[in-house]
């Protein structure tokens, strides 16, 4: 079946795997520990520190492991969150209609109308900074895109005539719900995962390079470009590595994503998956 | 006509209730949370005196409804209330920033808008051919990056390396234009790129979306020539969703700006906000976020406005 | 066919292909068109007829030299006037486009740019040319539409396109393919998307059209009761390939092939009307409904009876409310007045307040099969799902009984594992069938289940359904546009215009003179395989066009 997989799909789900990789076994895989000082400030790459220091003098390959070990935690709890709140929602607001989906749209309307990071700066200017606030902002700030898609994706399942014969023949909202509608939109759904969690990804980035995501001395790749940003008007690179970090995964996900998203298209009242 | 005025007033009605709701929502946010602003500002060691004292001043023993009210009475008088962190009045702190931030943006747009229009129809022009995948290609990766990724970089090479432009975009007043759009060339370069592919792909889809209509292929059966089938054919009909996109866009620019003057250390709105936010000054984040919505909301109910009026079917109703 | 001199299009061994991407196979090249040659003399009409698939629009447009989504053409000439447009440069073509050969598309309101009067649209390909002057082209635009019969000829052209209807835009269409003085116009199912009282309309106006302006033209259609009312000589494609070519009358009377002779004799089924008596099994009285948010009554006072074992035809055109009174018969809408009985007993309005078993009983089959099914599901979930749901059939019972129905419907057992997307029109209608009888039913609500098939595949399906009533006993609610099929199945019929029963009784009493004037001129708007209907019908009207 891998032959049929284009090769930018192969290459992002290689890379893809590779941050995986060192998020799950950072502890195993870093050379030096997270915060501990091994060397001179801003050193550059040597046989010994393969990326250099960072603005510390620790070690920025290290750091750069276990940050993708903060990232990609962070970034898939919150895509976690923002799905199945999001779709959860969305569905039962498709099945469901009436006053339930007219209240929730206009409450998803009303957030989606601030801009997310706005909105995030907003609510992070009261709430004690710690993982458990960021995840939660970002997953329920997300959760309102996931809710249009779903609640979009169901309507028009909703509507169509096997759905009618399923509701004539007399079937609870469960069988409508999980063995007509979600199978239908489930490709959709997939899709829009890999695309969340780069917003995501990117999100957090933000925020923490803003010193408003995760707080010194954890490392998380955001938090390591403003750390280390300092160092750019001098001619030293160290902040652009972990940028680059988040580009590479953001673009490798993306990748994977553009590859199922066609599929999906390409599926059009078809089967998959067989 | 008067259909049209009705559906135009209807969606000024409704953005301006949508500013009112998205009001209250960013002050609920930043009141009603868990997380006691007095504490949060003065920290866990506060003395019990000291935070009562805090309060009393911050009018925080008012029921919330009434604070509401009074802070948005203020804000329609144009008063944004006085920061906390230093007392100075929020309105005039801001007012230069937002000339600066305004500013850069404008630069960006006026770059990127036409570049993307043009890449666009480039793609679409040659469609499915090298270069609509090398443009469709490229901004598939550029969507991908963060904003300091792309700034750091140009910092990196263009200023310290080859030293073209300053690192800093630092703009006083005594400067004049051509003096500031040096300034900002760097940032607003930044923008520029983080707007243009999102830009370029939505513009690629909506002229896409009209080139396949069946009144294209009428126009090209009557033999006419493509200038003319794209011009008096596509574009009438492209108008409205690329305006869409348009405006979509320059919303997106809104918060990307925020970041982008971080990077560059640019006095705007977005610096002053963050700061604040960092520092738990709620009046100024909330003043700051509801300017920064109130440009998306007012961006987004334009593109709904021209959305309407360029309709064939809501201009000529039966 | 005629002299050699007067020829106008000469068409040698074309051949169009195209790339097919299906999803479990390697993309790969299909024939769409296969050798196909014939000559069109100045001043005839070449009817082009086929099923879905035949190629017969491929062909139509490869006379503009034109392939629509993806398709190439792949070899032989279309020689018009002397010039191969096959073989002609970009700039060439576009003198023979608009000029030479126009086109007239099945859905004018799509082929309409909305953005812009319908009159600058008529005379945009003409003024092009540039060697006649914008008002006198309006002057020809105003005369060709008057010639067409369109309302208010000298107004009607500063109109947008949503602002007329479909058939005066089909019409309009028309105009505009004949404003610029062409050789050869191609109709590609102008009518198809028409009510049968709007399309003689605006076929006595192509006609008409035709005749006055002495254009040549080839009219692409999949129905060749229309095809013999405006052409002189009909060619039958099938897959790509020409079957039979020859004169109107010969191909009507005397069809050489067998395909064309399945194609001439298709919709003769006859089926004796059952005498009715005996107690209703479904009674709807008074029934008057309308859509949430509307006031507008979509039904208005509806009674209409159906007796076990019957079939009750309810016939109309798009608007007549027959779909909506599917509806509330199934409790999909509530009436807002009325009642319906069932069983000799009362059923509720509301589907939430019906019994399994009243459910059970009361089947529905779809128009269109394609999103009727889940197609997400086997074959063997969808059949089977009623027989476990009201059954309770489990393992190899229900296995046993879904073979059962499957061979019921004249499927294989094999078909079971198969995804809806594995299936052709007529297989897919089938297993819809196999799955309203699982539940064993009493009665079941057929709407508009043979419009989406093609003639031939339409026949089987209602052979099918008329052989299942004699074996299972079981009732039809047959809702239709189509008389044709009324006359087939029917045991008695309510017609129906905007939302009221205008005609109601057995197939005979309703098809027995004196008429309404409605059901007379839908009576007499249905095309007959006959040549020379289309000019008595006209003639001999009382009721001018119902919808338009």
């Amino acid at each position: 079946m891998f032959s049929r997989i284009p090769v930018s799909a192969l290459l992002g789900m290689f890379v893809t795997s590779l941050f995986l990789f060192a998020a799950v076994f950072a502890p195993w895989i870093a050379p030096y520990p997270l915060t501990e000082i091994v060397g001179g400030v801003w050193e550059p790459a040597s046989s010994q520190f393969w990326l250099g220091t960072d603005n510390l003098g620790r070690d920025l390959l290290s750091r750069m492991i276990y940050g993708a070990r903060t990232t990609i935690f962070i970034a898939s709890m919150a895509t976690l969150l923002s799905f199945t709140l999001g779709s959860v929602l969305g569905l039962t607001a498709a099945v469901i209609g009436g006053w339930f989906d007219q209240l929730l749209s206009r409450f998803v309307d009303l957030l989606m109308s601030i801009p997310t990071l706005i909105f995030a700066l907003v609510v992070l200017s009261v709430l004690p900074a710690n993982l458990i606030t960021l995840i939660l902002v970002m997953g329920i700030l997300d959760s309102t895109r996931v809710y249009r898609l779903a609640r979009s994706v169901a309507v028009d399942i909703n509507v169509m005539d096997f759905v009618e014969t399923a509701k004539l023949r007399g079937e609870g909202r469960m069988w409508i719900v999980f063995r007509e509608i979600l199978p239908n939109a489930l490709s959709p759904l997939v899709a829009e995962l890999g695309l969340r969690f780069i917003f995501q990804v990117l999100f957090l980035s933000a925020l923490s390079f803003l010193g408003l995501g995760i707080q010194p001395p954890e490392a998380d790749w955001g938090g390591m470009v403003k750390e280390n940003k300092d160092g750019i008007i001098f001619g030293i690179p160290a902040a652009l590595i972990p940028a680059a970090a988040i580009s590479i995964l953001a673009i490798a996900v993306n990748l994977i994503a553009d590859w199922v998203l066609n599929r999906t298209t390409d599926l059009k009242g078809g089967r998959s998956g067989h | 006509m008067p259909y049209l005025l009705i559906l135009v007033a209807q969606r000024l009605a409704l953005g301006a209730l949508l500013l009112l709701a998205v009001s209250a929502l960013i002050f609920i946010g930043t009141e009603i949370l868990p997380g006691d602003v007095a504490q949060s500002i003065l920290g866990q060691s506060a003395t019990p005196e000291a935070l009562a004292n805090l309060r009393r001043d911050l009018g925080l023993e008012d029921p919330p409804h009434k604070r509401y009210f009074s802070w948005l009475w203020g804000l329609l008088h144009g008063d944004l209330g006085t920061a906390l962190t230093n007392g100075v009045d929020i309105a005039s702190s801001i007012s230069k920033r937002l000339y600066n931030t305004m500013f850069l943006a404008s630069v960006a747009a006026v770059i990127a808008v036409p570049l993307a229009l043009l890449l666009g129809m480039i793609a679409v022009r040659f469609r499915n051919r090298w270069p609509d995948k090398l443009i469709s290609g490229t901004t598939l990766g550029f969507i991908s990056l963060p904003e300091f990724f792309i700034g750091y970089l140009l910092i990196y090479f263009v200023a310290v390396k080859l030293g073209w432009f300053p690192s800093v975009a630092t703009v006083y007043d005594s400067m004049n234009f051509s003096e500031r759009l040096a300034a900002v060339a760097l940032p607003a370069a930044t923008l520029t790129l983080v707007v243009l592919a999102h830009m370029m792909r939505m513009t690629r889809a909506a002229i896409l979306n009209v080139m396949q209509s069946a009144y294209i292929e009428t126009a090209e059966l009557k033999g006419l020539s493509s200038f003319k089938v794209i011009f008096r054919h596509a574009f009438p009909n492209a108008i409205a969703p690329i305006i869409n996109v348009v405006m979509l866009n320059l919303a997106y620019l809104v918060v990307g700006v925020v970041v982008v003057e971080v990077i560059f250390v640019f006095p705007g709105m977005g610096q002053y906000l963050v700061d604040h936010v960092a520092k738990r000054d709620v009046p100024v984040v909330q003043a700051c976020g509801l300017i920064f919505a109130g440009f998306y909301i007012v961006l987004n109910m334009l593109a709904d406005i021209i959305a309407i009026i360029s309709n064939p079917r809501l201009r000529h109703p039966k | 066919m005629t002299d050699a001199n007067d020829t106008l299009l000469q068409v040698d061994g074309l051949c169009i292909g195209a790339t097919v991407y299906p999803p479990d196979a390697k993309p790969h090249e299909i024939a769409i068109v296969d050798d196909v040659s014939f000559s069109l003399s100045t001043g005839r009409v070449l009817g082009l007829i086929g099923e879905s698939g035949a190629g017969k629009s491929t062909i139509g447009l490869a006379a503009l030299a034109y392939g629509r989504g993806g398709v190439r053409i792949t070899g032989g000439s279309a020689v018009i006037n002397g010039r191969d447009v096959l073989a002609i440069g970009r700039k060439d073509l576009r003198d023979v486009r608009g000029s030479d050969v126009c086109y007239v598309a099945q859905s004018a309101a799509a082929a309409f740019n909305p953005a812009h009067k319908l009159i600058d649209q008529v005379v945009e390909a003409a003024l092009a040319k540039g060697d006649q002057s914008k008002a006198s082209l309006h002057e020809r635009a105003i005369e060709l539409f008057r010639t067409l019969g369109l309302p208010e000829p000298d107004l009607i052209g500063n109109r947008y396109p949503h602002q007329v209807s479909g058939g005066q835009l089909q019409r309009i269409m028309t105009a505009m393919a004949l404003c610029s003085k062409p050789d050869l116009i191609i109709f590609d199912e102008p009518t198809t998307a028409l009510d049968v009282t709007t399309q003689i309309d605006v076929l006595a106006a192509i006609k008409h059209a035709i005749h006055e302006t002495g254009v040549a033209a080839i009219y692409i259609t999949h129905d060749l009761a229309v095809v013999a009312q405006v052409s002189d000589e009909i060619m039958v494609l099938r897959h790509g390939k020409t079957i039979e070519h020859g004169n109107t009358r010969q191909i009507i009377e005397q069809p050489a092939d067998p395909y064309t002779r399945a194609l001439v004799n298709v919709r003769t089924i006859d089926h004796p009307e059952a005498p009715a008596d005996g107690e209703p099994l479904l009674a709807v009285s008074s029934v008057t409904a309308s859509y949430a948010g509307s006031s507008e009554q979509v039904l208005r006072n509806v009674s209409v009876e159906l007796r076990p074992g019957q079939t009750l035809a309810v016939v109309g055109e798009s608007g007549s409310g027959k779909s909506t009174l599917a509806r509330v018969i199934t409790g999909l809408l509530q009436p807002s007045d009325g009642q319906i009985r069932f069983n000799n007993r009362l059923l509720p309005p509301a589907l939430a307040g019906r019994t399994k078993n009243d459910l059970r009983e009361l089947q529905m089959i779809h128009q269109m099969a394609d999103v009727a099914m889940n197609p997400r599901h086997t074959v063997r979930t969808i059949v089977g799902r009623p027989l476990e749901f009201y059954f309770g059939l489990k393992g190899a019972a229900k296995k046993q009984r879904i073979a059962e129905l499957l061979d019921e419907i004249e499927l294989g057992p094999e078909f079971a594992d198969r995804y809806p997307a594995e299936l052709s029109g007529g297989q897919k209608q089938r297993v819809c069938i196999a799955r309203a009888l699982a539940a064993q039913p009493r009665l079941i609500i057929c709407d508009e289940v043979t419009s989406a098939l093609d003639p031939l595949i339409a026949d089987g399906i209602l052979k099918l359904l008329l052989e299942l009533q004699r074996i299972e006993q079981v009732a039809f609610l047959f809702i239709t546009h189509d008389l044709a099929t009324v006359k087939a199945i029917a045991d008695s019929i309510a017609v129906m215009y905007q939302g009221e029963v205008v005609r109601y009784g057995t197939k005979t009493q309703v098809l027995t003179p004196p008429y309404d004037d409605y059901t007379d001129l839908l009576l007499a708007s249905v095309p007959r395989m006959e040549i020379g209907w289309l000019d008595k019908a006209i003639a001999g009207r009382r009721m001018g066009s119902a919808g338009n």
